[in-house]
């Protein structure tokens, strides 16, 4: 290359158009899939995660999904600061299916979940970003003829003493064809300009999601596309027996009528005519092998052998030998009900087959068991099929399925249709909310007892459905039998207890299942943390005092709950007159949240006025974001233990719509005020931590206020269905 | 099927659907304008706000048949100095999460701005309390409709 001029190259920056995409080697992405055992296990190379443009953009193509919790914006922080790029020039999207390039490195393929987006991604992206600036400046070091050494790059500004400047987009061609150096530098953190930064960085999504522009699965609306909705069995593991889909033919629009082995399948020129179409169908199920159990029946069952030990977690010292010894002993039990997700966007997934390949598009989750799930319906090879990740309007959980249900469905609707035909696959409010996959439904009952101001003994029976049971996890992660999403949180608590045990039974229910927002820390975090605030009080102890006095191998626990305390002036604050506070801190996703709510009562149950939140997740990468997790975090939480609760009638769930589903509206969100704990550790998740505290820290206001610990959720009965 | 032509941000737009078509699904697979949401279809959650002769209705519960001549305004044709202020105030506060139901915000903290510039915490409530947020961002919503009314002030 020629020695430029000493202004910035916008002659070579404007040339080329549609626009130099170093990423064209994601377009090739179908192949590398089946080269999988030939690359390299972490991926750093810059052409496979960065496009940068002639007009000097660096897209990121993130791993993971955005849905809200923010990966779109922290994967490009994570780059940008190593690069040493101006915020302005950064853009996010989504990485296409890839397990080899693009695997969580958390979970050994691409997925989202658990709270891993930026601590899988917090050094490997990084690098990505050191080492795409490390080739820059190389390039420009040979078009200039001058040593790389010194060569500086500032805000996306390539620059040499000898009056050289370049940007990015100038050199980007010749940077990406060179070789990716194996270990690429990375800045000590007190050299960091955007990692950690209060208002530097904005989310790169908002402007979109505010003027209509952001693009979803439900926006896809493509040539001779039939949108598909499916009549599925009102009971759990229902089949169809019989159907006649005579007059759902006849209504206009409506192109074609298919079972598949969820259902029957109704085809039409878009959403209103397929669901018209659809409810002029006459199905006959056959229910001889479905879950036909209410909720009362559940109930009576898990209270029973709640009562029973189960299948032993973790035992520590000589708990019943304690209890034996007497003193004030107290014997709980915790009923959780069967949650939904409910996303603002119910489920929908787009396929184009012609045969020989397929495409699909949609807010998809777990991209590698979906892609194989396709591959197989559709008896297609790996490679020739390709999913394209789209954003998703919220997940909570839903969008992670292990069972690959709705990709499999997605694949039946189209080749029942048959080639070349494609579908828009799209499920009702209705369809989301009543076709399973809720946060299981549970029992915990505690025992423990205080002596002389002491919690000497404590004991968590949990019966519960597995979650992972008959999945690919279940090989993976169950530990003797059960499920620890179960019991995560509840067999190990952060306590000093000296006499402590913890069982389960792992209970079979035909009702599908699936990890709810912070999984089993849901359920488990309201148990310790009522449980222990009420074993405190029962010893005459402060709840704040009390927990620090018994966290002494657990500084991080302790840590969160000062800072909340500071936050709160626990000490000094003076409540007002009719209302209480109450405290909680939870680790989840090795995040750790302390809350202080505050509340009264009303004729329509507790009105929660404000929580305090101290959140620490180790090095906060962008701070607004962690705030917007917690915000997000104690909405979400505080609606379901107040108002939400799946019932089911004879094993039909009773509960189609916000109608009947209470969800959180802005008059009921409490106002929020959040701190981070400064740290040094590796960064953690932000996405799921901020639920688990906000429970039982309504539940400690509530016996505070005199009211009693709720034991049985929802709060307020009645509020759904 | 009945041809329909509707009015929507100042544009005729000719539709062929059954007279019972919720508007929703005229705006969005009729006239092919996506950012306007389906969140319910039972009138509970906001996400399909749109304007008709500029009151808010929720389009999933109103038949294409009941329009006439009535203007439509999505999200898309929002354009008003209030509009303006909201989604300026909605960036500036990094509002969205999933973004799904934001289209449906700002319609209607657009419309509570348009007719009340100086709004309280209850008129909020008030007017914002028939658009779920599943991702909770209400604290944020409150927070960029106060900001907007502000800079609208000047």
């Amino acid at each position: 290359m020629t020695v430029h001029d000493t202004k910035l190259s916008r002659r070579t920056m404007l040339k080329g158009g549609a626009g130099l995409v170093l990423g064209a080697y994601v377009a090739r992405a179908d192949k590398l899939f089946a080269q999988a055992a030939a690359k390299p296990s972490v991926n750093i190379a810059p052409n496979t995660f960065l496009i940068i443009k002639p007009d000097n953009t660096v897209t990121v193509l993130c791993k993971g999904i955005e849905f809200g919790q923010g990966p779109f914006t922290g994967m490009a922080t994570l780059v940008a600061e190593e690069l040493d790029a101006d915020w302005a020039q950064m853009r996010a999207d989504h990485a296409p299916s890839n397990p080899q390039l693009y695997k969580n490195l958390a979970f050994g393929m691409q997925g989202t979940g658990g709270s891993t987006a930026i601590a899988n991604s917090y050094i490997q992206m990084r690098q990505v970003g050191a080492a795409a600036r490390q080739m820059l400046v190389a390039a420009a070091a040979d078009a200039w003829q001058v040593p790389a050494g010194e060569i500086t790059v500032d805000n996306g500004v390539i620059k040499h003493a000898s009056g050289h400047e370049g940007r990015f987009g100038e050199f980007a061609d010749k940077a990406m064809a060179m070789p990716v150096p194996a270990d690429p530098k990375l800045k000590d953190p007190s050299q960091f300009r955007l990692i950690g930064k209060e208002g530097v960085v904005k989310r790169l999504d908002s402007a979109d999601k505010t003027n209509g522009k952001a693009f979803y699965t439900l926006d896809i609306n493509e040539p001779d596309m039939l949108t598909v909705v499916v009549a599925r069995s009102p009971k759990f593991g229902g089949k169809v027996a019989s159907f006649d889909a005579t007059a759902a033919k006849a209504v206009a629009g409506v192109v074609d009528v298919k079972q598949v082995s969820n259902g029957v399948a109704v085809y039409a020129k878009g959403f209103w005519p397929a669901k018209m179409g659809r409810d002029a169908l006459k199905i006959t199920w056959d229910d001889s092998k479905a879950e036909k159990r209410g909720s009362a029946e559940l109930l009576q069952q898990f209270r029973g052998l709640s009562k029973t030990a189960g299948k032993l977690v973790k035992a520590e010292g000589k708990f019943e030998e304690s209890m034996a010894k007497g003193g004030r002993v107290i014997e709980v039990e915790y009923v959780f009900p069967y949650l939904a997700h409910a996303a603002m966007e119910p489920l929908n997934a787009y396929l184009k087959w012609d045969g020989d390949t397929a495409y699909a598009r949609y807010g998809c989750q777990f991209p590698t068991p979906d892609h194989m799930a396709i591959s197989k319906v559709l008896g297609l090879p790996i490679e020739k099929v390709k999913i394209d990740v789209l954003l998703a309007g919220g997940s909570f959980g839903r969008r992670a399925q292990q069972s690959t249900h709705q990709a499999i469905e997605l694949a039946e609707v189209a080749k029942a249709i048959g080639p070349g035909k494609p579908v828009k696959l799209v499920w009702t409010r209705e369809d989301d909310m009543r076709g399973g996959y809720y946060r299981p439904y549970c029992i915990h009952r505690m025992r423990g007892t205080v002596r002389d101001g002491k919690i000497e003994a404590w004991s968590d029976t949990i019966v519960s459905q597995s979650i992972m049971k008959g999945s690919f996890f279940e090989s993976m992660m169950f530990k003797d039998g059960l499920d620890p999403t179960s019991y995560e949180g509840s067999n190990e608590i952060p306590y000093d207890v000296e006499n402590f045990r913890c069982d389960m039974h792992q209970v079979d229910v035909g009702v599908p299942v699936l990890w709810w927002r912070s999984v089993g820390h849901t359920h488990t975090g309201y148990v310790v943390e009522a449980f222990v605030d009420e074993l405190l009080e029962a010893a005459g102890k402060d709840p704040i005092e009390g927990r620090l006095a018994l966290l002494s191998k657990k500084p991080r626990h302790a840590g969160a709950l000062k800072a909340v305390a500071e936050l709160a002036d626990w000490k000094n604050y003076k409540v007002p007159a009719g209302r209480a506070r109450g405290v909680a801190v939870v680790e989840s996703f090795n995040t750790f949240v302390a809350q202080v709510v505050e509340l009264s009562m009303t004729d329509d149950g507790p009105k929660v006025h404000k929580v305090w939140c101290a959140v620490d997740c180790g090095v906060a990468v962008n701070p607004d974001i962690i705030r917007a997790q917690m915000e997000g975090g104690i909405g979400f939480g505080l609606g379901h233990i107040l108002y939400a609760e799946q019932t089911l009638d004879a094993g039909a769930p009773v509960s189609g719509n916000f109608d009947t589903y209470r969800s959180l509206r802005i008059n009921e969100m409490p106002e929020i005020e959040v701190v981070i704990v400064k740290s040094t550790e590796k960064p953690s998740g932000v996405g799921e931590p901020g639920v688990p505290p906000l429970g039982p820290a309504v539940a400690n206001a509530l016996a505070k206020l005199g009211v009693g610990r709720p034991r049985q959720l929802p709060i307020v009965p009645g509020a759904s269905a | 099927m009945a041809a329909f032509t509707l009015k929507i941000n100042g544009q005729a737009r000719q539709v062929d659907l059954d007279p019972n078509t919720p508007l929703l699904w005229a705006i969005r697979d009729g006239a092919g304008l996506t950012g306007t949401k389906y969140g319910c279809g039972v009138a509970q959650c906001g996400a399909c706000t749109v304007y008709v002769d500029g009151q808010t209705v929720r389009s999933c519960s109103m038949p294409v048949s009941a329009i006439g001549t009535s203007e439509i305004t999505t999200i898309e044709g929002l354009d008003s100095k209030e509009a303006k202020a909201v989604q300026a105030a909605w960036v500036a506060l990094d509002v969205p999460q999933c973004g799904y139901c934001q289209s449906g915000q700002v319609m209607s903290a657009t419309a509570l701005l348009s007719i009340n510039p100086t709004p309280t915490d209850n008129d909020i409530d008030l007017a914002m309390n028939g658009n779920i947020c599943r991702c909770a961002t209400y604290v944020r919503i409150r927070a960029a409709i106060h900001g907007a009314a502000k800079s609208l002030e000047g």
